[in-house]
């Protein structure tokens, strides 16, 4: 650039040179944003927009199938508030995602665990333990459906040979959150292990080296070393298990029995939010579109809050540099 | 105005075809010649339906009658298309030309009746007599609109098991089994003593709310009154079909099952339950779970008047930019000639009465059960069966009644406050 400013100083060049400039600049500003801006564009079309309409629909009382509708204000909204159902589906949600994520979470940093040392056939446990997470996820409900049945359910044939009476595994509340968490620990498992395998295979060795100097052994290696230095991915893997456990649907839904309502259990005792949103909006022959988006935006802002809440937690778990 | 054929012309189209275009033919579905052979605009019709409604064949007779015209089926799920169908209907765009809607959700479309052609207006008004009167009405809008056209009805019979009753002490054969329950009193205390005498673990009936709902589908008013009043909690007809259903229960005859689950399906293979309120297209699935049981089933008539379970209509979305081409596909697919063929493949019942009582239905037997006249059992049922006034939230009311039934078979609520319940779920449907 400065050759050519130097061999040619006419005015013209000049000012074609001070245009070439200018492109420059600009090019050197705008044109990141244009590099990031396919994201945007399809975030915004396919994120924010959604989010923001389905927002406008919950202030009326719209209907799927009713082309006349009015706005409503919040009505929607302090309905939910006394929705006895609404409550119960909050609650069912937490319950069941705590029941699943906690177990997986410290399952996953375990089986990673043992993944990273040096084991035979390393590839091959590393592969199977990512198969549940392959197989197609209505096959999975299908298949954990069958197994926790009542009468002729496998987990109760095998309860049975040890003398205990048959479990209504989805009629009954608690034994219903056990059967779901238990599908989703199997299926999530072996992805997060992934995740905290590949953490720790960046954590040098030095590290263990000089703890092994110091006297810890593999367990404390693992609390004070493993652990802190993958606090990053464990924040991860925190709040994605969050948001997924909190939207949880298709396993809850394929479990019923009679899934055209979408109710989660003749006394919903197993009805999680996302569930309810979709009995209210396509369950059955309600369609009250209205109050589903109400409830969407309900469920918005708790996985926000609980994500936060997390995320305050989790950062106390002592950092690798402290 | 429907296409022309002769059975010569289909032959050379298509020779595997011959069969059933003889059939037809021979049954008098209207031929003509003109349509066939003036070319029209290629067309393709879209259709778009949940199960297999034994279409296939017709199809290919329909399109060799029509040149340029082709037809394609989707199929989904159950709940899965009439939730399409109801987001499709909603934003007017993404429907098929043609959409099958199940009964229990005729009600709710039909009240949008601008969102469907009307089909008054391609001549199916004078087709009216071809249905049963309360098949025809269930798909009328509010101003008369024809929104749909009947295809199967799933008329109510009681499927059971020879062995079971055997060794309960009962009667076997289908006329005295009949005679054990002209009313629903009688079924539940027809239980009573079965299950005095009933092998170990076998229960009378499956579901409390197949039976439930076998009730209710006889009383008129049941859940709407002629107004489009929603009248579950004054409606004493209701309550006793509660309270019977619930004296069952208690008296051990139910095996406390839903409908289509998984342990429901294995009952049928282990033979858990004596009984089921037995729709006609229920043969096919039986068939399908147990067919080791074959021979040990029979079908005796429903206690009291008839009844229905199921069935549906093919409508002509307002969206479709064949409406024309399209209604006269629904005409055709529902001919007597089309229904009366597909009973004899598939087994579903035709909607009209003159097929009902024609050689063709009332003389089918199936060896599966028996050998029983299911035909003509089926057959009876639909024309006993007395028109009811359904609404829009009829599948979302029925829903809650079969929570609360599953409620106290499973033991967790009382009969009392399941009802009640039951009513507050209703009230906050309304």
């Amino acid at each position: 650039m400065s050759d050519r400013a130097a061999a040619a100083p006419t005015p013209v060049a000049r000012r074609r040179s001070a245009t070439r400039r200018r492109l420059r600049r600009v090019d050197a500003k705008v044109s990141p944003y244009l590099y990031i801006a396919p994201f945007f564009i399809l975030f915004a079309i396919f994120g924010i927009f959604p989010l923001l309409y389905t927002a406008w629909v919950s202030l009326t009382d719209r209907n799927l199938l009713n082309p006349t509708w009015s706005f409503i204000g919040l009505q929607n909204y302090s309905e939910l508030m006394h929705d006895s159902y609404f409550w119960n589906a909050v609650e069912n949600t937490l319950g069941i995602w705590v029941l699943s994520t906690i177990p997986q979470l410290l399952f996953a940093l375990v089986i990673a665990h043992v993944l990273n040392r040096s084991l035979r056939v390393r590839t091959f446990f590393r592969m199977g333990i990512l198969l549940p997470q392959v197989t197609s996820l209505v096959a999975v409900a299908l298949i954990f459906t069958q197994l926790f049945g009542y009468r002729y359910g496998l987990v109760n044939y095998l309860l049975n040979q040890v003398g205990i009476e048959n479990v209504n595994w989805e009629a009954g509340r608690i034994s219903s959150w056990i059967a779901l968490s238990t599908m989703i620990t199997w299926r999530w498992v072996g992805y997060n292990a992934l995740l905290y395998l590949a953490a720790m295979q960046s954590i040098p060795d030095e590290l263990y080296e000089a703890s092994a100097v110091d006297g810890a052994r593999t367990w404390r290696q693992f609390i004070h070393v493993t652990v802190p230095m993958i606090r990053p991915t464990i924040i991860f893997t925190v709040i994605i298990s969050t948001i997924g456990g909190l939207q949880l649907f298709t396993e809850p839904f394929l479990f019923q029995p009679v899934k055209s309502g979408s109710t989660g259990g003749s006394g919903r005792q197993y009805q999680t939010v996302a569930m309810y949103l979709y009995e209210k909006a396509f369950g059955g022959t309600q369609f009250d579109f209205g109050y589903a988006a109400a409830i969407a935006w309900c469920l918005f802002l708790l996985i926000a809050v609980i994500s936060f809440v997390n995320y305050l937690l989790i950062r106390r778990i002592r950092s690798a540099d402290s | 105005m429907m296409g022309k054929v002769t059975g010569r012309q289909h032959r050379r189209r298509i020779v595997a075809m011959a069969l059933v275009v003889t059939t037809v033919v021979g049954t008098g579905y209207a031929a003509t010649t003109a349509a066939g052979k003036s070319k029209a605009e290629p067309v393709e019709l879209t259709i778009s339906l949940f199960g297999d409604f034994g279409y296939h064949d017709l199809y290919m007779q329909y399109e060799a009658a029509h040149p340029g015209v082709t037809i394609k089926e989707s199929i989904q799920d159950y709940a899965v298309h009439h939730s399409n169908l109801a987001k499709s209907v909603a934003t007017n765009a993404g429907a098929a030309d043609i959409e099958a809607i199940e009964v229990g959700f005729i009600a709710q479309f039909k009240a949008q009746p601008q969102r469907f052609v009307n089909l008054r207006q391609y001549g199916a008004g004078a087709l009216k007599d071809r249905w049963l009167p309360w098949k025809w009405q269930q798909a009328l809008g509010s101003k008369g609109e024809i929104v749909g056209l009947g295809t199967d009805v799933g008329s109510l019979a009681i499927c059971y098991r020879r062995d079971l009753f055997q060794k309960a002490g009962l009667p076997t054969d289908r006329k005295k089994v009949s005679n054990l329950w002209p009313t629903w009193r009688a079924f539940i205390d027809t239980g009573k003593r079965f299950q005095k005498k009933a092998p170990k673990g076998v229960t009378f009936f499956d579901s409390g709310s197949n039976v439930y709902n076998a009730m209710i589908g006889q009383v008129n008013p049941a859940y709407y009154d002629k107004n489009g009043k929603v009248i579950v909690s004054s409606n004493p007809q209701v309550k006793a079909a509660w309270d019977l259903t619930m004296a069952g229960i208690a008296a051990g005859e139910s095996a406390g099952f839903a409908a289509f689950s998984n342990d429901w399906n294995t009952g049928y293979k282990k033979g858990s339950f004596a009984t089921v309120t037995c729709p006609a297209w229920m043969m096919g699935y039986i068939q399908g779970q147990a067919p080791a049981t074959k021979g040990k089933w029979d079908i005796a008539l429903t206690p009291g008047t008839g009844g229905n379970w199921g069935g549906s209509y093919l409508a002509v979305p307002a969206q479709s930019k064949n409406a024309a081409a399209a209604a006269d596909l629904v005409k055709f697919l529902t001919s007597p000639a089309s229904e009366s063929a597909i009973f004899k493949q598939t087994g579903n019942l035709p909607s009209q009465p003159a097929l009902l009582k024609s050689k063709a239905v009332s003389g089918f037997k199936n060896p599966f059960f028996n050998n029983a006249p299911v035909g003509q059992i089926f057959a009876t049922s639909a024309l006993r069966l007395k028109p009811q006034v359904i609404g829009p939230q009829q599948g979302a009311i029925q829903t809650a009644s079969s929570n609360a039934i599953q409620r106290v078979e499973q033991k967790k609520q009382s009969p009392a406050k399941s009802w009640s319940q039951f009513l507050k779920d209703v009230k906050a449907l309304s």
